[in-house]
């Protein structure tokens, strides 16, 4: 068995990762919160081909699964990008190419070029309404092909201010394009793209903490000298250590159509949402006062990961289906049983 | 399998007994028969040269049984895979062969009054003499040194060095002239452990593992992460958190009263898996040539605080008869999670304490300053 990613997956991380940290930089951010249109960084993800990623190459993308994707969706969390790629490429471009047909034909190569914008908004909400040319949302258990025009989009402001929600309501009109497990899967799809976003926030916020606590001096020496402020570092590293491999295995299985795929989802949220809630509490700490301040970045990326922890099924909804798993349907576990 | 065939039915006395000592020196003989002792280890030395992922999978298997601890663990997965690589062919061929069948059952000599966290501040002496080294000082918490047969740990060479340096690693007998043994009862009131004492202890310089005042490079080894993944495979953490699950359904109703206690056999059942699918991710890794470093140290931490977490959602479900020995006329059902629970209370502390790692993981992998 080989449970690690190819060198060709890392190589393509890599060249991601070097964009965006040059790219998209803290600054950038706060540019994009406040709506100035010489920040948005789409047109340049466009340009990298990276809204056609996981498209099918008959539509035009380059045919990537969850798990080709995963890694860019963490390196996506790290610098907390404000734009809907990890929306786009997990969520809205597997559904539109399981749903087929007519609707896949026509959008999935315009989401490739980047000329259009698809978005998948479930439970009576949406991120980046406004800004799409189509949207496919959830009512009674059934998905909608909608013309965003056609429907009311109403904006709520959230605590992290690149999350750009809209509350949806629309008239049902015609068929339904799909059904429960079309909207089941792109939960999973979604939770599993918030779950290697939060990986990323997490890392960021120790980076961050770690150079900080580097260079803010007490009683003549830097803070991060101090065992207090270390255990706290640490403690955060062992939770996010612990929280990839479940992150990159629910990846796996969503690719590979793994039958506890929803499952191994639910825990890979869990575990990579608690990382990121215990980083943000540690490094909040570690960085004193000026952790508290809208100046310090750090709540570039803790506020992001505060609104994760809520998407795509919230701490509850996991939490059942693990409960589920484990005390009613009687899941087989224990030693050998997790392969 | 051969395990199902062979496993004891009657599950063995403890081997901090005399008698759990003797029975499980002849499981190691009678899985060394098998070749399933050291799968790990080479063929050509009875073994079986299973890569990291087959021992994990063999663990799984172990642990599945119900089979019994390893007495020899010492032995087998520090010393043996260190003589490997340091050892002349002398020392392999006197060492390991008895190592595998169990025949002499091997302890640690590490830790010292003094010389606890701070394991660079070993004062042991060994002071050479001719072709014999003269070993004076003391160790301590050398677990199952009170029926072991030989010891393997670091003593001072150079009484002029400080610190990592001027350390030699040698292999003691411990039946030598002028070594006391002398048990220390742990929490279970066994003797688990035991200090040391050399006095005048003369020990051929062919027991020297590696070159002298090179003990610290050597015992690095013996500690380092694959030794440790060796150790503590996820198979044991995962049949604990099995387990947790079945208790909790047999007393869900008394259990529900605390809600608490639900949550926590989730959380028990998800770390246990978040450990193994980490777990063999490393071991893929490590095969494909990567190395390891200051983050194995978050590994100690997190099987350490999983299992003292899982024992004491365990103790919570049992009520009022977890404080009962298993053998009380009436604890009932209450199996073997107290036994768990005092050992799980040593995890966070043995094997370097786990504020030891979380100074490593912030130093070495954070970065942060010394």
């Amino acid at each position: 068995m080989h449970f690690d990613f190819t060198e060709d997956q890392r190589l393509f991380r890599d060249s991601v990762r070097d964009f965006l940290r040059s790219e998209v930089t803290p600054e950038r951010v706060r540019a994009l919160w406040e709506r100035d249109p010489d920040a948005a960084v789409w047109d340049q993800l466009v340009e990298l081909g990276l809204t056609g990623v996981t498209v099918p190459e008959a539509h035009g993308g380059l045919g990537m699964n969850e798990l080709d994707f995963v890694l860019l969706a963490e390196e996506c969390g790290y610098v907390a990008l404000p734009e809907p790629l990890v929306h786009t490429a997990l969520v809205a471009v597997p559904t539109l190419r399981d749903i087929g047909g007519e609707p896949a034909a026509t959008w999935l190569p315009r989401v490739a070029a980047g000329d259009a914008l698809v978005l998948v908004g479930l439970g009576g909400w949406v991120e980046d309404g406004d800004r799409a040319q189509l949207l496919l949302l959830e009512q009674n258990e059934r998905l909608y092909l909608v013309n965003p025009d056609t429907a009311e989009l109403r904006a709520n402001e959230s605590v992290d201010p690149s999350r750009r929600l809209f509350s949806t309501h629309f008239p049902a009109e015609g068929d339904p394009i799909a059904g429960s497990a079309a909207i089941a899967a792109a939960r999973d799809r979604g939770a599993l793209g918030a779950a290697a976003q939060s990986l990323g926030l997490a890392q960021r916020m120790v980076d961050l903490a770690v150079a900080y606590t580097g260079e803010r001096k007490q009683f003549g020496k830097p803070v991060g000298a101090f065992q207090a402020v270390k255990h706290h570092m640490a403690d955060v590293a062992v939770r996010l250590e612990y929280a990839r491999a479940p992150v990159y295995r629910a990846a796996w299985s969503l690719a590979s159509g793994h039958p506890q795929a929803a499952l191994h989802v639910s825990q890979a949220k869990l575990a990579a949402c608690e990382a990121a809630a215990l980083a943000a509490k540690n490094c909040i700490q570690a960085h004193g006062a000026m952790g508290y301040t809208w100046e310090v970045d750090l709540h570039i990326y803790m506020k992001k990961a505060w609104a994760l922890a809520g998407a795509w099924g919230d701490t509850g909804f996991h939490k059942q289906r693990i409960s589920e798993a484990l005390f009613e349907d009687k899941l087989p576990i224990g030693a050998g049983a997790t392969f | 399998m051969w395990l199902e065939a062979n496993v004891p039915e009657e599950k063995l006395e403890s081997f901090d007994t005399e008698e759990g000592f003797r029975q499980h020196r002849e499981w190691e003989a009678k899985l060394n028969e098998g070749r399933w002792g050291m799968v790990t280890w080479p063929e050509e030395l009875g073994g079986r040269g299973c890569d990291l992922i087959e021992w994990l999978i063999f663990e799984e298997e172990y642990y599945r049984a119900g089979a019994p601890l390893r007495v020899n663990q010492n032995g087998i997965f520090l010393l043996g895979p260190t003589l490997m690589e340091y050892g002349t062919e002398a020392q392999k061929a006197r060492f390991l062969p008895k190592m595998a069948t169990g025949e002499e059952i091997w302890c640690q000599g590490w830790s010292e009054p003094n010389a606890g966290s701070d394991m660079a501040a070993i004062r042991s002496r060994a002071e050479l003499d001719g072709d014999h080294y003269v070993i004076n000082g003391q160790k301590t918490w050398s677990t199952r040194a009170v029926w072991a047969d030989w010891c393997f740990g670091m003593f001072r060479t150079d009484p002029e060095s400080e610190r990592h340096r001027g350390l030699t690693f040698i292999l003691v007998p411990l039946d030598a002239p002028g070594i006391t043994v002398r048990p220390i009862p742990q929490l279970d009131g066994l003797p688990g452990f035991a200090e040391i004492f050399f006095d005048d202890v003369r020990v051929p310089v062919d027991c020297r593992l590696g070159a002298e005042g090179e003990g610290w490079s050597v015992a690095m080894a013996t500690a380092g992460f694959e030794r440790g993944l060796l150790l503590r495979s996820p198979a044991r953490f995962q049949e604990t958190a099995r387990r947790l699950v079945e208790l909790y359904a047999t007393h869900r109703e008394a259990a529900d009263r605390d809600p608490a206690v639900k949550a926590a056999v989730m959380q028990a059942w998800l770390d246990a898996e978040a450990y193994c699918l980490t777990t063999y991710q490393t071991a893929c890794r490590m095969m494909a040539g990567g190395k390891i470093g200051a983050e194995a140290s978050t590994n100690k931490i997190f099987w350490s605080e999983l299992d003292q977490a899982m024992h004491a959602t365990a103790m919570s479900i049992l009520g009022a008869r977890a404080e009962l020995w298993p053998h009380a006329p009436d604890a009932g059902d209450v199996g073997g999670w107290l036994d768990g629970w005092l050992f799980a209370q040593s995890g966070p502390i043995y094997a370097g304490t786990n504020e030891i790692q979380r100074n490593i993981i912030a130093e070495r992998m954070l970065g942060m300053p010394r």
